[in-house]
């Protein structure tokens, strides 16, 4: 135990997360001193830094286990990292116009995103539920502050408080549900627990119920039904950025999470589990169908979307397959590019010079902004998951896993959901190019925020045409976890 | 066998239009211009293409042909594999032929958001052909999907008042019956590792119990395509706020997707269940036969009524598709193409006095013999080739199908055959209605003959129903190889099942 932080194999397997740690550390500096003028730069320089580290990962790529095993790299946790690193670097260059034009543009906001995603990365690359606590708190202390990071609005401060209140609760279960887990194998690394529910502990009571918490918390995180209450609120509350960024990085952190941790260490439970992500995962997907049918707002019709997406990774997860596992990652990946690219086209809503956010506010938009509806037009298709666009072959893999593992009403449930989603999806291509709108909206002029609707657009479109390279990259991910 | 990929530049030739008309930018008129004059060219251009598809067709051959293969996912095991053969030839040409048609047909009548438009229809097409000639289960499926989203902006954006509702049945219901066939085909997948059709016909060798549930997956998506009773309720919507290019399109060659999944899935893909459920298909067709009939019967809008007739026609397809012998497999398919055009025609002519008078209901209608010697002559041809004279092409469609159902189970012959006495009826009901009588109305008093352009579109539909009328065999002998494997392969299968079934 003395030399857990000498060996130098460990420095060189966490260097993107030390890397992004020093950035981060040192653009605070640079911002404290520099005052609030440092916004600009530390904002573009926070972009790069999250850049690099994805760089980092592959350059080279290692994998294995490092302080004293609490630390795992994979390519499981590796390809997780990426998409994360990405889609916080994306989220945060789309939010200086929009904090600029709510005058809240300060210096902080990309740093807590940076230490948010920080804090994904260790929760991803977790070995041990210790250093899962930390990673998990570390991201979720930072998401709590940017929830209320327009601190002058009530909304964004509700939304703040909410999200700190029921998070809190459920880190308070995934840690009850730890110290049980604890308690009953005797370790929290993830290695112990394994060995020791192998070696006959699989059947204790008292594990089952520290599992049944753990992923309680878990559930929580990933805002999958019955534990999604917040995410409504928060999404519709949250400055716009920072949904996208809710809707993007940790989501796909907290699924990598429960991937690892059910996969891992308990494994040996699989039949327990196996029950609740199945009931989780129709719930979801059947709740984030029908609860979006009457939402006006849109960034809390996302929020009904997002949960019903998560039920959709959970029925690939259910599966216990490579394939499963392979499908998980292809649909996250698929999932954030959508909804980056959706939440890119909220932000350039804007009327007379007023962020405006409601589903009405779209009308007549395929006229007036051609090539916007366009852009929405293809994700609201691809979301749906009507081939031959993206969001289907993500749809189409989930399924095939789901029917190999004998999950069949599950599967049918879930496609009937899909109907039912796709009912809102169109709502909206029905609002902008069905309806006439007397009013139009604002021609947009962020710069950054529309080339990264175009280049999500474009993104879907390639994957719609060409699957395979996405494929590849998952099924190499899933190795990771069945080398 | 083809040095280049024919099916493909088929298939795909028509993105090329959309794209130009994507890009295409200026002042609207010359837009407005541009894109109409871009979709017809590239639309014509598919046509003739197409066309070579049939010269160079070898009808003595059963299996398919012009094939092409790539590997598409390969981590999947999903092919771009495209080929036609018999039963899918004329479908192909029925797609490209009547994707120009509907573009003339819209020439005048679309005036809004021009380009949105043309580009949809040339979407519309790429889906069309490539579902025809997919020979991938995966492939099939995001084709046979993918029509939904340019149908559904079509119904909704140039449709009538009540569009938004019917854009919605229309997409909610084909859309449901669809991802349960999505479910089959994974299944189907799961089974034999590859979403190759060919190795599926060659390997699928299903136990009874799953065929069963497969059919069903399968039916939920054909018989709502088709439409069969009683899931047919989202037609008659659809047809009446579509336009009138939306209907052509809609009764000539979406309806056909469900007789033609019948064909190329359900049947070979599935023997047992479909002899099973063969007699589900005959009730259904029969009462969709009658009671759809009687139901056209009584309508008020011209549009709705030939929607009605539309269930009625596709019920006998559906009867000659599952009697399984020659002459009704043959009388479906023919049926279908007749279908194809002889609706979608009299679905312009609905089109024709639309335009005129705005509106489409019969009571606003009366006596246009006397203004419109010219249209009460396509629309007395299209009728009768309705009614099925004989002479004209639905003549040899319900004939056929009837001997055939005759040989399988007289019954049903003889139910069918009074469906053809209704239709009869409503045609011509229909017919004197609007054509005849006095021309009392003082709307009506100034209305104008049809166009040359509007000849245009009729006169090559006028000559293919009398073609396929007087001379059957030039469409029949190209199908007739590949409708006798899919029957000698069906009997060989339920042979099999019998001869392992017995101790």
């Amino acid at each position: 135990m003395t030399n857990m932080f000498l060996g130098l194999e460990s420095w060189t397997l966490a260097r993107p997360e030390l890397f992004l740690a020093g950035v981060t550390a040192l653009l605070l500096l640079y911002g404290v001193l520099r005052g609030e003028t440092s916004a600009a730069f530390v904002s573009a320089a926070t972009v790069v830094g999250l850049l690099a580290t994805a760089a980092l990962l592959f350059l080279p790529y290692r994998e294995g286990t490092a302080f004293a095993s609490l630390f795992i790299t994979d390519r499981l946790t590796t390809t997780m990292k990426a998409l994360v690193l990405i889609g916080s670097a994306v989220a945060v260059l789309m939010s200086r116009a929009y904090f600029e034009h709510v005058k809240a543009w300060r210096f902080e906001y990309p740093l807590l995103v940076a230490l948010a995603t920080l804090g994904m990365m260790l929760m991803i690359s977790a070995n041990d539920l210790m250093a899962l606590y930390v990673g998990l708190e570390l991201q979720s202390l930072a998401l709590y502050v940017v929830a209320a990071f327009q601190r002058d609005t009530v909304r964004s401060t509700e939304a703040g408080l909410k999200y700190f209140v029921l998070g809190s609760v459920a880190s308070g279960m995934l840690l009850f549900g730890a110290s049980l887990i604890y308690g009953f194998v005797g370790g929290t690394a993830f290695v112990q627990i394994s060995q020791a529910l192998l070696g006959g502990k699989s059947g204790e009571i008292g594990t089952v119920i520290g599992l049944v918490f753990v992923v309680a918390g878990l559930a929580f995180k990933i805002s999958a039904v019955p534990f999604h209450m917040w995410t409504p609120d928060v999404y519709e509350g949250a400055p716009t950025p920072v949904t996208a960024l809710f809707a993007a990085a940790p989501k796909i952190a907290a699924i990598s999470l429960t991937v690892s941790v059910l996969m891992g260490p308990f494994k040996p439970l699989f039949a327990q589990w196996q029950q609740i992500v199945v009931v989780v995962s129709i719930l979801s997907m059947g709740w984030g169908a029908f609860a979006a049918l009457r939402q006006q707002n849109i960034k809390r019709l996302m929020a009904y979307s997002s949960i019903g997406n998560v039920g959709y990774v959970l029925l690939g997860l259910a599966a216990g397959s490579e394939k499963g596992i392979q499908s998980v990652v292809f649909y996250l990946a698929i999932y954030m590019v959508m909804t980056l690219g959706v939440f890119a086209i909220i932000l350039m809503m804007k009327r007379k010079d007023i962020m405006v956010e409601t589903v009405g506010d779209l009308t007549g938009l395929g006229r007036s902004h051609p090539m916007m509806a366009l852009a929405m037009l293809v994700f609201m298709f691809s979301l749906a998951g009507i081939p031959p666009l993206a969001g289907f072959w993500g749809k189409l893999y989930i399924f095939i896993a789901a029917v190999e593992a004998k999950l069949y009403w599950p599967a049918v449930l879930g496609v009937l959901a899909s109907v039912v989603a796709s009912y809102y999806y169109l709502r909206i291509v029905k609002v902008m190019y069905f309806d006439e709108g007397t009013e139009t909206l604002d021609q947009p002029t962020f710069g950054a925020t529309r080339a990264i609707a175009f280049v999500a657009a474009l993104l879907v479109a390639v994957f719609s045409l060409a699957p395979q390279p996405l494929s590849l990259v998952a099924a190499a991910a899933a190795k990771g976890l069945f080398p | 066998m083809a040095s280049w990929p024919i099916l493909s530049v088929v298939t795909f030739l028509p993105l090329v239009g959309a794209l130009f008309c994507l890009v295409v930018n200026g002042p609207k008129e010359a837009v407005d211009r541009n894109c109409r004059s871009a979709a017809l060219i590239t639309s014509l251009a598919t046509f003739v293409i197409s066309l070579i598809l049939w010269v160079r067709f070898d009808p003595t051959k059963a299996g398919f042909q012009f094939e092409e293969k790539l590997a598409w996912v390969p981590a999947l095991n999903i092919g771009y594999h495209m080929g036609i053969d018999g039963i899918s030839l004329f479908f192909v040409l029925l797609s490209t032929l009547l994707t120009p048609i509907c573009i003339l047909s819209s020439w005048e009548a679309v005036q809004t958001r021009v380009k949105e438009y043309m580009i949809a229809f040339l979407v519309l097409e790429t889906f069309m052909v490539g579902m025809f000639c997919a020979l991938d289960l995966a492939l099939f499926y995001v084709f046979f999907e993918g029509v939904l989203v340019p149908m559904f902006l079509i119904i909704g954006v140039w449709g009538g008042h009540r569009r938004v509702y019917a854009a919605f049945k229309f997409f909610l219901y084909t859309l449901l019956g669809s991802v349960l066939m999505l479910l089959a085909i994974i299944a189907i997948y799961w089974q034999i590792g590859t979403t190759d059709l060919p190795t599926a016909f060659e390997k699928l060798n299903l136990p009874f119990q799953w065929q069963f549930w497969l059919w069903l997956a399968f039916f939920a998506s054909f018989a709502v395509k088709v439409p069969m009773w009683p899931v047919h309720t989202w037609l008659p919507d659809a047809h009446v706020e579509a336009p009138t290019a939306g209907s052509v399109i809609l009764a000539g060659v979406l309806l056909k997707m469900g007789g033609y999944g019948f064909l190329r899935l359900s049947i070979p893909l599935l023997p047992e269940a479909t002899q099973y459920f063969a007699p589900m298909i005959f009730g259904l067709s029969v009462v969709a036969v009658i009671y759809t009939s009687l139901v056209a019967l009584v309508q008020e809008d011209m549009k709705k009524l030939i929607a009605y007739s539309s269930v009625a026609h596709m019920g006998f397809v559906t009867i000659g598709i599952y009697v399984m012998n020659v002459q009704g497999v043959q009388g479906g398919i023919f049926q279908m193409l007749s279908h194809g055009i002889v609706s979608a025609a009299l679905f312009l002519c609905v089109g024709v006095v639309y335009d005129r008078m705005h509106t489409r209901e019969i009571s606003a209608y009366g006596g246009l013999v006397h203004r419109m010697p010219r249209y009460a002559f396509v629309f007395m041809f299209f009728t009768l080739a309705s009614v099925g004279l004989p002479g004209l092409s639905g003549f040899v469609g319900e004939f056929l199908v009837l001997v055939g159902t005759f040989k399988a189970n007289t019954w049903v012959a003889f139910l069918a055959a009074t469906g053809m006495i209704l239709g009869a009826a409503y045609a011509l009901w229909l017919y004197r209605k609007i054509i005849f009588g006095e021309l009392t109305k003082d709307t009506l008093k100034a209305i104008l003959d049809m166009s040359p352009r509007e000849v245009a579109v009729f006169l090559p539909l006028v000559l293919i129903v009398l073609w396929m009328g007087i001379y059957p065999n030039s469409f029949l002998d190209p199908m007739a190889a590949s409708v006798d494997k899919l029957i000698g392969d069906y009997n060989a299968a339920l042979k099999l099942a019998r001869t392992a079934a017995l101790p």
